[in-house]
């Protein structure tokens, strides 16, 4: 078992794929020394959000995923 | 039907969702809509080919249908309906439709501004726009930021 990463948004793109698993357990250290250069840029930026399974962390760097979590990057909305 | 929030995949006509959102609501002063369309064929809007939403399903309806909840509590409404499309859409399609309906006309307005509002800087989704065959990620406008700010 893992814990899902999902790319949201042109984070995808920097990703270069939509979702990864990544070794459970995962902390906020962890996911940053998952995502190198440009993509580790943007997940760090102050506007972009972390959920786990869902909920919004109001402080991404107490990122703590399990087994079976899905954790989803989320840059800047734009909809409407 | 206090409240009707869905996400749609494929195009729709507003008039086929507000006939029956307001004949629910038997009694009402009044219904306040807004269509919001794939815009293009002028100035910055130029060379528009096709607009893309992404959603991420685990927040994106749920944030949608606990906005109508906010509009209904805020506001004194007899329902409200909203529509978002998903999915790649072309010039001139609907993307996004709120409607609400009041007592009085006052309510509606409101709601439908404060959701619309809501809707373009404080839900789950991410536009990208096609020019030229090459897909360009939309940022928020500082002028989004500026409206959301009005509710406080």
């Amino acid at each position: 078992m893992s814990v899902r990463i999902v790319f949201l948004g042109k984070l995808a793109d920097l990703a270069g794929v939509a979702e990864r698993d990544l070794p459970a357990p995962l902390d906020w250290q962890g996911l940053l020394d998952a995502v190198p250069g440009p993509l580790g840029e943007a997940v760090r930026s102050e506007r972009t959000r972390i959920a786990v399974n869902g909920a919004l962390l109001a402080d991404k760097s107490a990122l703590s995923a399990g087994e079976g979590d899905e954790v989803a990057l989320l840059p800047p909305v734009s909809g409407g | 039907m206090a409240r009707d929030v869905r996400l749609l995949a494929e195009p729709f006509n507003p008039g086929q969702f507000v006939g029956p959102f307001t004949n629910a609501h038997p009694g009402l002063g009044g219904v306040c809509t807004f269509v919001g369309e794939v815009r293009g064929g002028e100035g910055q809007d130029a060379g528009v080919e096709a607009l893309e939403l992404l959603h991420y399903p685990p927040m994106t309806l749920p944030g949608m249908e606990a906005l109508a909840d906010e509009a209904l509590a805020r506001f004194d409404l007899m329902g409200i309906l909203i529509i978002h499309r998903t999915g790649v859409m072309r010039v001139g399609e609907p993307i996004v439709l709120v409607s609400a309906a009041a007592r009085h006309r006052r309510g509606a307005i409101d709601a439908v501004d404060f959701t619309m509002d809501h809707l373009k800087s404080d839900s789950w989704f991410w536009k990208r726009e096609r020019r030229g065959g090459q897909w360009h990620w939309i940022e928020p406008r500082e002028q989004d930021h500026a409206d959301i700010a009005r509710w406080g």
